[in-house]
């Protein structure tokens, strides 16, 4: 019976735990932080166009450094961005060098578990096929039994087969592909809708366009540092403020975008 | 075929080894696509790097000095290269210098297409290598003979194609089956210039279905086939060929 005599210590233990994690919280308000440092350091991308790149002058500019503005002005405080990669923008968030990241991330569970990803999604890329202008496709049905220029092992490959019929002649990189495009090896370039919106920005690709919907879209969702849940909460209202203003889809024009059908259903949704 | 489709649907439930070739018809279609390409490539290669070979072994043997060079340069560019490299540079270099043509989607595309190109260019590869080994039949053939084709007075063409090369045929078969084997697995190379044969049809299958072990094991198992085909098919025209107390002492 002497075992279980500590019972009462142990329960005493945890409750004083638990308060020192409920303190620490309190005590780690990041919003109040920002205010009082006055800047907001946001982690973007810098070779991403036209989500994050930089400009002639060097300067990162781009969908999501004005994202980033938006939120240091309705805080009232300035901007500073931190260029971020794929392999480094969650420990740049967990180790605290950055105050929020908006870098072109995939809302995945795997990563929901290092950060605190912000619902609702403000974005989302699929796949999309990069077409000559002077084709005037306007539905992927049209697409049926034509060549379309892709990359070897992309997921969509066997979709766009199955779905739409198409032809996908896949090679082992972009630069192979664009080629083979060049020379009419294929009439189109199917791949992930946002690198075309990439490419379609440089004077080589001035003769084509993006004319269907993106399909199969994965959302991308802005991170915050875990057990923040003040600053979460504020940048959750402001995802939900781009999309009810239609920031997302001013953003696009500025960058000589389509709209993605993703922005245009928040837009849709929120503006009720 | 369904009771096929079934049982491996069932192992792959029960084992987890993932088929999908013989129980999903899109896969198993595209699959049989890709096995009749590398099929339709070997034999198209074979055929004209063996015409290539005999062709380059008698100009080998001109009296006119240029063509004698002009073989010579041949095998050295497409002996000394690596087949990918040429395939590169025929598809994407060698294509662009050449017309287009309208495509029945209303565009231009280059004249000569990706399968082409690989026939083409691993004919052209296989036959360099095909030239020397000819040779090395044609020179093993005694002198003796050569002079008594002429003495019954036999052109040089004729003699060739009616004593030498039936001798050196004989002599040069091992060295020439070596060669064709290793131009069968030199076909996978097509996946490169998007041509859909077995190896490019299952590496988009493994990653679509994520079963890559299994479809390495099935390409082995294929190409082992494959080229144990031919290995089989060379040795029964060795047999039937031989002459007795000529290639065998």
């Amino acid at each position: 019976m002497k075992r279980w005599s500590n019972i009462p210590q142990l329960f005493a233990g945890a409750l004083v735990a638990l308060g020192l994690l409920a303190a620490t919280q309190a005590k780690a308000d990041e919003l109040a932080t920002i205010k009082r440092r006055g800047t907001l350091i946001v982690g973007v991308k810098a070779d991403y166009p036209p989500f994050g790149f930089r400009s002639t002058s060097g300067q990162i500019v781009g969908i999501e450094p004005s994202l980033a503005a938006d939120v240091a002005k309705s805080l009232g405080v300035k901007l500073e961005l931190v260029p971020v990669v794929a392999s480094n923008r969650m420990q740049f968030l967990q180790q605290g060098k950055i105050d929020l990241m908006i870098a072109t991330m995939n809302d995945t569970p795997e990563r929901a578990r290092v950060v605190d990803i912000v619902h609702p999604d403000y974005y989302a890329s699929g796949y999309n096929v990069m077409l000559p202008k002077a084709m005037n496709i306007t539905s992927w049905k049209q697409l049926d039994g034509k060549p379309i220029c892709g990359i070897q092992g992309s997921f969509y490959n066997k979709q766009a087969a199955e779905k739409f019929g198409i032809h996908v002649v896949a090679f082992t990189g972009t630069a192979e592909a664009l080629t083979a495009l060049k020379q009419g090896r294929c009439i189109g370039f199917i791949y992930d809708d946002t690198s075309i919106a990439a490419d379609l920005l440089q004077p080589d690709w001035s003769s084509y366009d993006m004319p269907l919907e993106t399909q199969d879209p994965q959302p991308w969702g802005l991170a915050v540092r875990k057990d923040e849940p003040k600053w979460a909460a504020y940048m959750s209202d402001m995802v939900k403020k781009w999309a009810k203003d239609g920031t997302i889809l001013k953003l696009e024009d500025e960058y000589h975008m389509k709209h993605s059908k993703f922005a245009e259903d928040m837009h849709q949704k929120y503006s009720k | 075929m369904n009771a096929i489709a079934q049982w491996f649907r069932q192992l792959y439930q029960t084992t987890g080894i993932n088929l999908p070739i013989f129980y999903d018809p899109f896969d198993r279609a595209r699959f049989l696509h890709g096995l009749a390409v590398t099929i339709e490539l070997s034999v198209i290669c074979i055929v004209a790097s063996i015409v290539i070979g005999i062709v380059g072994a008698w100009l080998q043997g001109s009296r006119l000095v240029w063509t004698r060079r002009f073989v010579q340069g041949y095998i050295q560019v497409f002996r000394n290269t690596p087949p990918l490299v040429q395939l590169y540079f025929f598809y994407f270099g060698l294509s662009a210098l050449l017309p287009l043509m309208k495509t029945q989607f209303g565009t231009t595309a280059p004249l000569i297409g990706g399968f082409t190109w690989v026939c083409i260019s691993l004919s052209f590869f296989a036959g360099a290598f095909n030239v020397e080994i000819f040779r090395s039949g044609i020179e093993a053939v005694p002198n003796a003979t050569h002079e008594a084709a002429e003495a019954l007075g036999y052109t040089r063409l004729k003699a060739y194609i009616f004593i030498i090369l039936p001798l050196a045929f004989r002599v040069c078969l091992p060295a020439l089956n070596n060669n064709l084997v290793n131009l069968i697995k030199t076909t996978t190379l097509a996946y490169a210039v998007a041509v859909p044969e077995l190896l490019y049809v299952s590496a988009q299958i493994w990653s679509d279905d994520n079963n890559v072990p299994e479809m390495m094991v099935v390409l082995l198992i294929v190409y082992v086939g494959l080229v144990g085909i031919l290995v089989w098919g060379m040795h029964r025209l060795e047999h039937t060929m031989r002459l007795p107390g000529y290639t065998r002492i």
